[in-house]
Parts: C-alpha cells; sequence; structure tokens
C-alpha cells in the first residue's frame, strides 16, 4: 500500500506532465472556441466581431459537411481493417521459425520509417501515375488498359497508401504478442485434434484481443489526423475530401478562420466520440 | 542544477544563436520550385557578391508556398523578407497594405519597360507591389510532324473546333499519341485556371453584375460539355488528374499532339534536353469560339516585400537584381537566350537576339492578347482572365474545379457538377457578404 | 518454441516471408534504385530494374538545389530534443502512475491521450498567432517543445504499461532495505525499465522525425528539418522522378537506417502493454 507521503511524491511527479498537456490542449482550444464565434477572415480585414452560432451552423449544413463524415470515416475504417487482418496474418508469418528472420522483419517494419510526404508522392508518382507508373507499365504488360487510380479508385488507393504505412506498427504489436503465445497450450490443443482454424479462432484470436485494441486505438488517433497524404494525392477531389481537408480547405484555401474553427470544434467533437468509444473497449480491455 | 541557471544557459543559447545569423544582411525569400526560380537561386551568388546581402532560400512547392505566405502575411509573422507571388493575390493583398510599394525602384531599373499588362496586374490603385519575375499567357504547342501527318494546317489564330477536330486526327490509341493535352487536374490554379479561361471565350463568366453564380447558364454548359467531349475523344488516360507538369511531360514524351498551356513551357518543350520532340513543335495562339475573346490567360510570378519585414531596403535591391534587364543577360550568356525569363520586360522583345527564339513573337502576341479587366464576353464585375481578384476566389474555384473534375472522372454528370458548382459558389458569395 | 519443425516446412515459411517482406519493401527499394537512374530510364517501359547506367547526378542536383546538412542536422534536432525533453517529463509521470495508482490514473491517461485528437489544421491560425507573439516563429527550440508535447501521451503511455509490468515487490522490497524514492527510481527502477525506455524513445525519434505539419508550418531556414526539404520536390517542372527519388531517399535514408540498427529493440520493445 502506497503511503500519503509517496502519494503526494506521486502527485509533484505526473504534474509536469499533466500541466503542460493541460496548457497544450487548453489554449488552442480556447482560441479555437473564440475564433468559431467571430467572424476572423484575415483576408477581409481581420476579425469582424461576433457572429455566435452562424459558424457552426453553416458548417454543419454545408453539402460537404456529411460526405466529409463518411469519407473520414470510410478511411479510417478501411485502414483499421487491413492493417488488422494483414497484421495478423503478418505478424502469424513472421512468428513460424524461417531463415533470415531478422532481415525480413527489417523488410516489413522500414515503411513505418518513412515520412507521409515522401509515401505519397512516392506512390502517387512512380506507382499510380497512369501513364509513367509502374502499374501502368504492369498493366500494360498484360494488355490492360492502366487504372487511374486516384480518379477511379481514390478511396482504395488511399487506404493502399495508408495502410502500406502503418501495417508495419500494427504487425509489430501484434508480432509481440504473438510470441507470448503460451506454446504448450497450442500444442495441447493440437493434441487434442483442433483444426489449426479452430485453434487460431478460439485461442491465437482472444490472445491477441488486447494487441488488437490497442493497435485499433493508437492508429485511430494517428489516421483521424491524416492530411499529407490527401494534401499530396488528390487534394481532396474525387471524394476524398475528410473533416481534417475540410477544415484546411476552409482555414487555408477560403481563409475563413472562423468557419474552419467552427468545423475543428465539431472534429474534436467527433474525435471525442470516437474515443469514448474506443477507451470503453481499451479500458475494458486494459483492465483484464 | 537551479532553474535559474537552466533558464540563463537557455537563453544564452537562443541568444547566439540569433546573433550568428543577424551578423550580415540576410534575407529570407520565399519561392515557387519552378525551373525559372530554381535557376535563379543558382545565380544568388553573384548577387551577394555584388551586394554583400546574403540570401536564403525557402522554396516549396506551389500549394504550400501559398499555404505558407499566406499564413505569414495576414498574421504578419514577419518570417520572409521576400516573397513570391502571383496575379491573384498581389491586388489584394496592396490593398489590405500587406505590401510594400515598390515605388522607390531606381533610375535604371526602368520601370515603364515592364510590359503594362503585367505592370497593370501586378498593381491596386495604380501602385506597383510586385514585380514580374516572369510572365506568361497561354498558346497552343503543337506537334508540327503530326500536324502533317494528319493533312492538316494550323492557323496562327485557330477555333476551338478546329482544334477539336486536329486533336482527333491526330489522336493514335496504339502508339499512345493523344491528340490534345490539357488540364483536368482539380485545384483553381491548375485545372480551374484552364477552365475558366476556355468559358471566358464560350461567353460565360462566373459572376454577373449583382455577383451571382452564373453556372446554371447555356455557356457554362457548352463550356464543360465542349472540354470533355474532346478530351474523351482524343485526350489521355486520367486526364482529370493532370496538370501543367504532368501534361509537360507527356507532351516531352512525344504522347501529345497538341497541348494548351502556359507560354512559358515553350523553351522546355523546345530543349533538346529535356524533349524528346524539340525540333517539332510550332505554336499558334489560344483558340476562341468567335465571339471576340480568346481563350488564353494572364499571370505572372512576382516578387513582393511584405510590409513587416525588417530588411525592406535590402530587399528591394535584391528585387531590382533578380527583375532587372542585367539579370536576363546573365541567364541568356549562361544558358542561352530561349532560357531566360520571359514575359515581363518589353526589352526583352525588342532584343534581336531574342526575337529569333521560335516562340518569342507568339508568347508576346498571347500576351498582349489577354486583358484582365475586359476578359469576358458579357461584362462583368471582377477583374482577372482566369481568375477573379476577390479573396474568396481561390477557395471557391478550388472546390468548384473539384466538382469538374469528379464530372470528368464520370463520378457525376456535368449537369450535377454545374449544379453543384452554382451552389457551393452562391453559398460562400452569400457568406462572404456580396449578395 | 521447443516445437520440431520440418526443414521442408521452414523452407515454405522462409520462401513466402521472403516474398511478402519484399513485396512491402519494394516502393522503398525501387526509390533507391529510381534515384541512380537518369530521368529518361526513371520512366522506360518496360522499367529497368539493375542494368541500368547508375549515376550520382540526381543527388548532385538535389544538393545543389537545397543544404542538405542543415536540413538533416535540424531533423536530428528536433527528432533527439523532442524526445528527449518527453523522456524527462513522462518517466516521472508514467512512474507515479504505474506504482502510486489511484482512482483516477487511468483517466488522466486516457485524457491525455485524447489531447492528441484535436486537429492540427484546425489550431494552425491560434497556434501561430501565438508564436509570433511569443517572438519563437522558426525557432528550434520551441519546435521542440511542439513536438516533444504532440508526442507526450504516446510517450507516457508506453511508458506507462512497462512499469506497470515491473512486480511491485521489488519495490517493496527495496522500500525494506531503506532505498529512497531516489534510489528507488535511479537504482532498482531505471535499470529494469532500460529496455522499455530505449523503445519508447526509438518510436518517439521515428513519430517526431516524420510530423510533417508543425514542422512545416511553424519554420522557414533555421529550424526547418527534413520535412520542409521534401516538400520544394513535390511537382517541378517536366520529368522528375529520378530526381524525386533522390531527395526522397536523402530524407528517409537516416532514419531508415537507425531503424534497421535498431529493430531488435523496437520489436521487443513495441508493446504498449499488449503483451501479457
Amino acid at each position: 500500500m502506497a503511503t500519503q507521503s509517496s502519494r503526494s511524491a506521486a502527485r509533484i511527479m505526473m504534474a509536469p506532465a499533466v500541466f503542460v498537456l493541460l496548457v497544450w490542449m487548453l489554449v488552442p482550444l480556447c482560441m479555437t472556441l473564440w475564433f468559431s464565434f467571430r467572424d476572423y477572415r484575415p483576408l477581409r480585414g481581420g476579425d469582424l466581431g461576433f457572429v455566435w452560432f452562424d459558424n457552426f451552423v453553416r458548417f454543419v449544413t454545408s453539402s460537404s459537411f456529411w460526405p466529409a463524415i463518411f469519407t473520414t470515416l470510410l478511411i479510417v475504417g478501411g485502414v483499421l481493417l487491413v492493417s488488422i487482418i494483414f497484421g495478423v496474418l503478418l505478424a502469424m508469418l513472421l512468428d513460424q521459425p524461417m531463415w533470415g528472420q531478422g532481415v525480413v522483419r527489417i523488410l516489413v517494419i522500414a515503411p513505418f520509417f518513412v515520412m507521409p510526404t515522401v509515401s505519397a508522392l512516392v506512390w502517387k508518382n512512380m506507382f499510380m501515375d497512369p501513364t509513367n507508373g509502374l502499374f501502368a507499365h504492369l498493366w500494360r504488360a498484360f494488355g490492360a488498359d492502366p487504372v487511374v487510380w486516384l480518379s477511379d479508385v481514390p478511396i482504395f488507393s488511399l487506404i493502399l497508401i495508408i495502410s502500406w504505412q502503418w501495417l508495419p506498427f500494427a504487425t509489430l504489436i501484434l508480432l509481440t504478442a504473438f510470441q507470448s503465445l503460451d506454446s504448450e497450450q497450442l500444442e495441447a490443443a493440437e493434441m487434442d485434434g483442433a483444426s489449426p482454424l479452430a485453434r487460431f479462432f478460439y485461442i491465437a484470436l482472444p490472445h491477441l484481443s488486447r494487441a488488437i485494441t490497442i493497435v485499433i486505438l493508437i492508429q485511430t488517433i494517428f489516421l483521424l489526423a491524416v492530411f499529407a497524404e490527401i494534401f499530396v494525392t488528390t487534394g481532396g477531389a474525387f471524394g476524398t475530401r475528410t473533416l481534417t481537408y475540410l477544415i484546411y480547405q476552409r482555414v487555408l484555401e477560403s481563409q475563413n478562420v472562423g468557419l474552419g474553427s467552427a468545423g475543428g470544434v465539431y472534429a474534436i467533437i467527433l474525435a471525442n466520440i470516437v474515443a469514448i468509444f474506443l477507451m470503453r473497449i481499451v479500458g475494458k480491455n486494459l483492465d483484464r | 542544477m537551479s532553474t535559474k541557471r537552466v533558464l540563463c544557459a537557455t537563453t544564452a543559447l537562443v541568444l547566439t544563436a540569433t546573433a550568428a545569423t543577424a551578423q550580415d544582411t540576410t534575407i529570407t525569400i520565399a519561392t515557387v520550385n519552378n525551373g525559372d526560380m530554381i535557376r535563379m537561386q543558382g545565380y544568388t551568388d553573384q548577387f551577394t557578391e555584388e551586394t554583400g546581402i546574403a540570401v536564403e532560400w525557402v522554396t516549396l512547392e506551389e500549394n504550400v508556398l501559398r499555404q505558407r505566405v499566406t499564413t505569414d502575411i495576414t498574421t504578419n509573422g514577419g518570417q520572409f523578407d521576400i516573397m513570391t507571388i502571383g496575379m491573384y493575390e498581389t491586388p489584394i493583398w496592396g490593398a489590405n497594405g500587406w505590401l510594400v510599394p515598390l515605388d522607390g525602384l531606381s533610375e535604371e531599373y526602368n520601370v515603364e519597360d515592364i510590359l503594362p499588362a503585367m505592370r497593370g496586374g501586378l498593381s491596386h490603385d495604380g501602385t506597383l507591389y510586385a514585380a514580374p519575375f516572369y510572365g506568361e499567357s497561354s498558346m497552343v504547342m503543337y506537334r508540327t510532324d503530326l500536324m502533317e501527318e494528319a493533312g492538316l494546317e494550323m492557323p496562327d489564330a485557330p477555333t476551338w473546333e478546329f482544334i477539336r477536330e486536329a486533336a482527333a486526327a491526330m489522336t493514335d490509341r496504339d502508339a499512345g499519341i493523344n491528340g490534345i493535352c490539357l488540364r483536368g487536374k482539380p485545384g483553381w490554379g491548375e485545372g480551374g485556371a484552364f477552365i475558366t479561361a476556355m468559358s471566358n471565350s464560350f461567353g460565360a463568366r462566373w459572376f454577373d453584375m449583382d455577383w451571382q453564380a452564373q453556372f446554371d447558364t447555356q455557356e457554362w454548359a457548352d463550356t464543360l460539355n465542349f472540354f470533355n467531349d474532346m478530351m474523351q475523344e482524343s485526350g489521355p488516360d486520367g486526364f482529370e488528374t493532370n496538370g501543367f507538369n504532368e501534361n509537360l511531360s507527356l507532351f516531352q514524351q512525344g504522347l501529345c499532339g497538341m497541348w494548351i498551356d502556359a507560354t512559358v513551357a515553350a523553351s522546355f518543350v523546345t530543349n533538346p534536353d529535356d524533349s524528346e520532340v524539340a525540333d517539332s513543335v510550332g505554336f499558334a495562339l489560344a483558340p476562341d469560339n468567335g465571339l471576340g475573346v480568346r481563350s488564353n490567360w494572364l499571370w505572372a510570378w512576382a516578387l513582393a516585400i511584405p510590409a513587416g519585414t525588417q530588411q525592406q531596403d535590402a530587399a528591394l535591391q535584391f528585387i531590382e537584381w533578380a527583375t532587372s534587364s542585367d539579370y536576363i543577360e546573365l541567364v541568356a550568356e549562361n544558358e542561352g537566350w530561349a532560357n531566360v525569363p520571359p514575359g515581363a520586360r518589353t526589352s526583352l522583345y525588342e532584343n534581336p537576339n531574342y526575337i529569333e527564339v521560335p516562340f518569342a513573337q507568339m508568347t508576346l502576341d498571347s500576351i498582349l492578347s489577354a486583358d484582365p479587366n475586359n476578359s469576358t464576353v458579357e461584362e462583368s464585375p471582377y477583374v482577372g482572365v482566369q481568375f477573379a481578384a476577390i479573396p474568396e476566389f481561390a477557395g471557391i474555384a478550388t472546390e468548384v474545379s473539384q466538382e469538374f473534375s469528379n464530372a470528368y472522372a464520370g463520378q457525376q454528370t456535368i449537369e450535377e457538377a454545374l449544379e453543384r458548382a452554382q451552389a457551393i459558389t452562391n453559398e460562400a458569395m452569400e457568406a462572404a457578404g456580396y449578395q | 518454441m521447443a516445437r520440431a519443425v520440418t526443414t521442408q516446412r521452414k523452407a515454405i515459411n522462409t520462401a513466402i516471408a521472403w516474398i511478402v517482406g519484399l513485396l512491402i519493401f519494394f516502393p522503398i527499394l525501387w526509390t533507391i534504385l529510381t534515384s541512380f537512374k537518369t530521368e529518361a530510364e526513371a520512366i522506360a517501359n518496360p522499367p529497368v530494374f539493375l542494368f541500368f547506367d547508375w549515376t550520382l547526378e540526381n543527388y548532385g542536383v538535389v544538393q545543389e538545389r537545397s543544404n542538405y546538412m542543415r536540413f538533416l542536422w535540424n531533423s536530428v534536432f528536433l527528432a533527439g530534443g523532442s524526445t528527449l525533453l518527453g523522456i524527462i517529463i513522462a518517466v516521472p509521470a508514467a512512474w507515479s502512475m504505474a506504482f502510486v495508482p489511484s482512482k483516477r490514473t487511468k483517466d488522466i491517461l486516457l485524457w491525455m491521450l485524447s489531447t492528441k485528437m484535436l486537429p492540427a489544421v484546425g489550431v494552425l491560425y491560434p497556434i501561430y498567432l501565438l508564436c509570433i507573439r511569443l517572438g519563437v516563429l522558426d525557432n528550434r527550440f520551441a519546435l521542440v517543445v511542439v513536438l516533444m508535447l504532440i508526442n507526450l501521451p504516446i510517450i507516457v503511455w508506453m511508458l506507462y504499461t512497462y512499469f506497470k509490468e515491473i512486480p511491485g515487490e521489488i519495490l517493496e522490497a527495496a522500500r525494506m532495505d531503506g532505498a529512497g524514492l531516489k534510489e528507488e527510481l535511479l537504482y532498482v527502477l531505471t535499470p529494469m525499465a532500460v529496455p522499455g525506455i530505449a523503445s519508447t524513445i526509438l518510436l518517439n525519434f521515428i513519430l517526431a522525425w516524420n510530423e510533417a505539419f508543425w514542422t512545416l508550418n511553424l519554420t522557414s531556414v533555421d529550424a526547418a528539418p527534413l520535412t520542409a526539404f521534401i516538400a520544394s520536390y513535390s511537382s517541378p517542372e517536366g520529368l522528375f522522378f529520378a530526381k524525386l527519388s533522390a531527395a526522397s531517399t536523402m530524407a528517409i535514408a537516416p532514419i531508415l537506417i537507425l531503424g534497421w540498427f535498431s529493430q531488435k529493440q523496437l520489436v521487443r520493445g513495441l508493446t504498449f502493454g499488449a503483451v501479457k
């Protein structure tokens, strides 16, 4: 049992982290809230006074709002799905004995080190370009018409690019979870005649559930804020405008900071809804 | 260690860091990563030698640059001593008092030598706020060999009908040759600029005199349908994602019969180092539709001094150096006349060396035929050819061009795209208090 | 791992794993290869793989255009500085959360994570104005603080999960022996936590290195890291695949090399408490 003194010591030790994060959260949040109630358009002379809830109404009634929410959820969900399914498969593969395991592991996690701008540029130009991209060459080699990736299947392309970056992260976490899997338990199940599929679903998957929740939680935080990938590839066209991108367009392209700030408030609300939802699951899983 | 000491140490560090950079006069220039600017960076050492002023470059891709400099100028951040901006931003920023008026230019700089169209576009209320580094219009660039093969002859001033016919005749899908390459890429400065300039020649306009959006007019429907049909017939796959750079690289690889785009591209497509078709490129004025307005635009990349700078004099010195006739001669000496920054000065087009360059005359004619104050067939309330010089335009036009590109990609019909464009524009204009 | 594995099965595993690994790695490999080609070879159809005239020309062009070393140094400084600062602040916090948990510990932890959800574009103007007011635009130290704050929640959380796995009895024993808070931290906890701290440092370094919004918008010259360096190569004129590849390779090479050398550490340490 912790003593009173260690309790207060603990509080002091926690204080700096809590304090700086509180400032980092509250200052921009308050400023965003303030701007969201004001008609702030830098190119029109700056702060033009209170408009109260006009910005909020305008942002949400704009024809772009709901499609943006939908796109956001689609991309986040898609990337999560891909990185978890393939992450589990990859982790399983990497957990098997093989020659050159270390090197293969390096190859698999390498995309995680690539900065988002670079990966978007490389994919967009060197792979997805309909004339000179590698995919176009490949398609033509088989006599097919090249796919115009970024306009024919824009969401798919984005999910591909973003998943490529985040798959290594999921794989790493799932791999450590696999490595801690009790092999004796598995063997016992094998002896009892459980099929590989049954062993996977009844032993491995429950064991992984905690790792999967953590992957979901951390990736969602990063994925909700995805920006560079869209900025570089489609610029929000072809139905790839996420909520983050919509806010960018309002704040920087339209130079309407008030309206964009209202959008920022909505994004915070959305993030928190997702967060509460996630935390419920994670909280439960973390307590086990 | 006490907190005080840490603080002192940090302050000292910060101070030394600032002191180290403030030793001599150093100016920071934000610029776009276009070929001519990158060449200019190469010659900066000469400027530093002459004046003792050091130059720091912040070179960014066009969209990032806009984002960066706009944030900085509107908040008076003072990060840059010179910003590279265009004909759209200059009058708006100048009107807001964010730019230093360029009225202190020296005698030998000869402001009067700057092409009147450029000077006009970079001024507000008769005051020049930015000096053009290079200026451009748009024109038709075509492959003379393919044109001949098709049995056609390009007139100096073609019509859209002819362009479409020629494009269809030149297209050879098996050989990968597209009759025509045009910008379909979303973004107000990309596909948005092209379609707006094109719509002018079809008699369309963005706004009527009451600032009502005009996308519900027949003229806009005609423009978009004509563009889309022609591109589906004879354009490259995925033209809806092609902008200036994508088309340039297609044309250089010999995959386009015609390309209507910025006049500065002429020097890139005729440069044998980069272009496979350098010796068979012809030029013509941008097409029209017999309504008295051609479809060429007017643009300049210009250097301006933000009002928040501490280095006004040094910045002015640099602008005088970089946009002078001497700089043009410096480049000509080292890289040949075809590679000098075009479209800014009258004297360049009177230079006998330059006028021999195959695209020089056509560039000048194109620039001279664009009139920002009178760009539409019917009267319009805005200034600008391929844009309307109001602060809200960039945001609106980017969204509108995204709708158009969605239509080119087949995700919606032209009618739907126009309906949305109308709604987006009116929504934004109402919010901005125009209506 | 006591199961006997037939050589045949091992061979099949190896083959599949290598194919998958190379497939995932391919975009990076292709970028590196392309950086040594000429522009014409970079777009050649059919693509050339290894048998082309290797050239360093692109690297020369890129270096001529921008002073790579300065960007690199800034990246190292920002990623290193923010990681260091973050660890200094996070270790005590995570320690106290793990060993002196209160009812609100979990709430605080989750709240910290939720601060990461504020969309950066939405607060660009407030933060920019704040930086102007404080006079810290294009200042490395300010950016170190910003990057630290962005990643602090992740650091705290990661450390917390490691610390929690350290059995409390050891601390009890140390306390019985009369160890104070300081000794406890220095001699008991730290050695046990080193692997966890090391992988936290690694992950945070990578995240800070790749952060591309604030590092681009709050810098111009003095503090601009490699993310700003790459921003000038997005769409120059004409053919640029080879130059883009060279710039990309330069931007990712340092972190890639670091990642490779520390791969074991990362694989062992990146658990976020997922292992029980």
